[in-house]
């Protein structure tokens, strides 16, 4: 049975680890910018995220100015919408996301949760920042090298990545995209081992792997599934990087050019959609794992109830990324692979939705008779519900290869994508980070814009990408910057265009209320105390908030249960802190 | 309270907006009517789970939300209940997957009796290749194209000079006639799409790819590239007219092969270009 709430479990002395252990910073360079604490880290991370994040939701909204009203702005050409499009993909996907939620929440929760001072290698968890920064700084600089940024897609595919045909092919933009690439895969690399190590080997006392939140599940199995997914990226990179500068034949068969005989010949176009989506479907999962596993805890947590099956859980979160290797070519069924392919693929990808299905049950179950709370961080989670529900469904039409040939390559997959893995994760996000700011700061977020922050953020997204599902099945192809005159596209389409244009304006503002409140709640937030939700993870547990260098002062807390003890009977309070020692008599799935 | 309302609303509106709103797609006109099936079949399934579990969660959220004195059950896990979820979604799965692979299969084979027809796609216009009165295409390769062989077939090949050349034209094809697409892409991927046949497939340039379909109704159709392929991808049009077998003929008759396209003089120029080129290689 459920080996979650041990009874009259010995107390176990805690483990004292002497203050020459730590090795304190001693000036302000390497306690706030050179620093090697976790936390700090993640701040750093989570602020360059966010900051080069902005840079993509300007980009969304000039591409949905340009769709909405084309014709109107003419500095957004084809050239201008294309490199638009491109680095708002590239940096929601890699440079905001997983970077937010590995460099981020991993780096701020996982020493925290699991009991541990620090990350194990706290100084190669300082360069990955740092390698991280410079590969956004060399990203950023393509906007101003000549020629511009890539106008390639966010998928690079070759030939056209690296031809004269595409904004950027034949100057900086593809060469830049490549090389910031490389050095995101450097920098994830050293910080994604030292969560993998962190989570092995660093757990305190009675942290046992299925006692973990789950979401440190979550972001541990991503963390795996990046360092061997991000591999294939590096590769492709700079076999790319080679056929861009040297001439080599990687990717690049015999192509006539704007009329001329290129030098290349010999190389496979499809072989780097391979390569590109081996990394590129884990990469999905490495977005939605940390955000499944974050929304099972503030589900948990604000609903008072432990979640339900928690061990199906885990397993779905392992069997999912196990999984997600082996369904790479469902973005490849119109590709011109071989099409036998489709069979296995569509087979494996319509077995991934059976534990991804469990998933929802078991958060939806866990709402049943609860005492839901609806705090922000909860309506948050109930919006990632939603919306992940709607853009997972959408997934099996996708994912279904014949459906998939009609759909494939219009606006249905862009809706469905932006869904499933722009909406739902970044609800996530927005949940944890109204939930876990009181630990980083001390201070509570506004609520009132929290709500009003909430409300047109989770209606205007879906109001967004909802009906933009219906464009693509009118036939829209996606990556097209206007539609002009094309006979199957009624009027009534472009009507539905300036709605959404209007929307995602409406929800772009929002997101300026969410960044005012973090730095308007820093000094003006109420008191938190160190734990404001009542919550029972390590990391509400700690000495101090915001919690020191160290985390938990001289002793490491030492773990007696799992970290959903909510409203166990015959307990005095709804929850029972992980490193509470006394054994509860009553109720507990022995 | 707001939350389990707009829930509900969510589900409504969702439903609603799928039953009445005027964008669907474009009529078929081609033999793919069971991709239309399979996708209709999808709509129910997932429109049923995503109504069955969002309602369910506004109900949760209505009945469970918080009030003065309550508290939480304690229910760890269901075997029992986990099970039967599990069990449910694997029948539901394989209602959508087995008719999906059923409509692949016939995707993926091409009838005997196809006509094989031969797009060309480049940045950013289309051409197309007919088969002769011999009904065989000839060899092609990127390596042969210039001014003169736009579409880079193989002079030497016997097969190819009556090939029927369409150079940045419109194509026309005979209804009721199934046809096998082959696409060839001289620069760039490409992608040859036109909403109302469905059917769809990437143009991979170093490759043949191919899809077929039968067209079932007259008309004139839009083809676009539905491969990103740099700047004009949103203007890189073509036309399919889908004719009687009558206007069909008519059409064909006024079509030149590459034999008289290029003349017998310049076909021995291509020749010797094509062996320079071979030996480049």
């Amino acid at each position: 049975m459920v080996d979650v709430t041990p009874h009259g479990a010995d107390l176990i002395p805690p483990a004292e680890v002497g203050e020459m252990d730590l090795y304190h910073p001693h000036s302000w360079w390497t306690k706030y910018v050179f620093s090697q604490d976790a936390k700090v880290i993640a701040i750093q991370y989570s602020g360059t995220a966010m900051a080069i994040g902005l840079v993509a939701l300007v980009l969304s909204w000039l591409m949905r100015l340009q769709l909405g009203f084309p014709g109107t702005f003419d500095f957004i050409t084809p050239e201008a919408y294309y490199q638009f499009m491109t680095m708002h993909g590239m940096i929601m996907v890699i440079y905001l996301l997983t970077a937010l939620f590995l460099g981020g929440f991993g780096n701020y929760l996982i020493p925290l949760m699991v009991g541990a001072r620090d990350m194990v290698f706290p100084y190669v968890n300082m360069l990955s920042y740092w390698i991280y920064l410079l590969a956004v700084l060399v990203l950023v600089s393509s906007f101003f090298a000549p020629g511009g940024p890539t106008g390639a897609g966010w998928t690079l595919y070759p030939p056209q990545a690296i031809t004269s045909g595409t904004p950027g092919g034949q100057d900086w933009g593809i060469i830049l995209m490549l090389v910031s690439l490389i050095l995101f895969i450097i920098g994830f690399t050293m910080g994604g081992l030292n969560y993998v190590v962190t989570v092995l080997q660093a757990r305190t006392r009675g942290m046992t792997l299925m006692r973990m939140p789950l979401t440190v599940w979550g972001i541990f199995t991503a963390t795996v599934m990046a360092l061997l997914a991000f591999p294939a990226l590096f590769v492709a990179c700079v076999m790319m990087l080679f056929d861009r500068i040297i001439g080599s034949s990687f990717f690049m068969p015999a192509i006539v050019e704007m009329g001329e005989q290129s030098p290349h010949n010999g190389g496979s176009p499809i072989m780097f959609q391979h390569l590109f989506w081996f990394f590129g479907h884990p990469e999905v999962y490495i977005v939605a794992l940390p955000a499944f596993g974050i929304v099972s805890d503030l589900i948990s947590t604000h609903a008072r109830k432990n979640i339900f099956g928690y061990r199906m859980m885990v397993w779905a979160i392992v069997g999912i990324g196990a999984l997600s290797f082996v369904v790479w070519a469902h973005h490849m069924y119109v590709s011109g692979m071989h099409p036998y392919f489709g069979f296995f693929f569509a087979t494996t990808t319509l077995i991934i939705a059976v534990p991804t299905a469990i998933k929802v049950y078991n958060w939806v179950l866990t709402l049943w008779r609860g005492d839901i709370h609806l705090t922000l961080p909860m309506l948050f989670a109930l919006a990632f519900i939603v919306t992940f529900v709607n853009g997972g469904l959408t997934g099996l039409f996708l994912g279904n290869v014949v459906v998939d040939v009609p759909l494939s390559d219009t606006m249905f997959v862009v809706a469905h994508f932006h869904m499933v893995m722009g909406v739902a994760p970044i609800m996530v996000v927005f949940g944890a980070i109204y939930h876990w700011y009181p630990k980083i700061t001390g201070r509570m977020l506004n609520e009132a814009m929290g709500r009003f922050h909430f409300w047109v953020t989770f209606v205007g997204a879906y109001l967004i990408f909802f009906p933009m599902h219906y464009v693509g099945l009118v036939g829209v192809p996606r990556r097209y910057p206007e539609l002009g005159d094309t006979a199957f596209i009624p009027p009534s389409v472009h009507t539905l265009n300036e709605f959404i244009t209007i929307a995602a304006l409406t929800v772009g503002f929002a997101q300026m209320v969410f960044l005012f409140n973090l730095f308007w709640s820093l000094r003006n937030g109420k008191d938190a105390g160190d734990n404001p939700w009542r919550a029972t993870s390590l990391e509400w547990q700690t000495a101090g908030t915001p919690p020191p260098h160290g985390n938990f002062g001289k002793e490491l807390p030492v773990v007696y249960r799992w970290a959903y003890d909510y409203s166990v009977p015959g307990a005095p309070e709804d929850f029972i802190p992980q490193n509470d020692p006394r054994p509860m008599t009553q109720g507990g799935p022995a | 309270m707001a939350i389990a309302l707009v829930l509900v609303l969510v589900v409504i509106g969702s439903v609603l907006f799928h039953v009445l709103s005027p964008w669907w797609w474009t009529p078929i006109a081609s033999n793919w009517g069971y991709i239309d099936s399979t996708l209709v079949v999808t709509f129910w399934i997932t429109g049923a789970v995503f109504s069955a579990v969002v309602l369910f969660m506004a109900y949760c959220v209505y009945r469970f939300r918080h009030k003065e004195g309550q508290k939480a059950a304690y229910e760890p896990e269901s075997r029992k209940l986990e099970s039967w979820l599990t069990l449910i979604t694997a029948v539901g799965v394989a209602a959508m997957l087995a008719p999906g692979l059923y409509v692949w299969k016939q995707f993926v084979t091409v009838p005997k009796d196809a006509t094989e027809v031969e797009v060309v796609a480049q940045q950013w216009q289309w051409s197309f290749r007919l088969p002769g009165a011999d009904g065989k295409l000839g060899t092609s390769n990127a390596r042969l194209i210039n001014s003169d062989n736009p579409l880079g077939i193989n002079p030497e090949d016997p097969n190819g000079q009556d090939d029927v050349v369409v150079e940045a034209a419109d194509l026309h094809l005979p209804i009721d006639k199934p046809v096998k697409m082959l696409l060839r892409s001289i620069d760039v991927l490409h992608d040859f799409y036109v909403p109302e046949f469905r059917a769809k497939m990437d143009m991979v340039p170093g490759m043949v790819t191919y899809f077929w379909f039968t067209p079932t109704r007259t008309g004139t159709f839009e083809v676009l590239c539905a491969e990103l392929c740099g700047t004009g991808h949103g203007f890189m049009r073509g036309i399919v007219m889908v004719d009687t077998a009558q206007d069909y003929t008519t059409w064909l008759q006024q079509q030149s092969t590459f034999a008289q396209l290029t003349g017998p003089a310049k076909v021995g120029a291509l020749v010797e270009k094509a062996k320079a080129a071979a030996k480049l290689e």
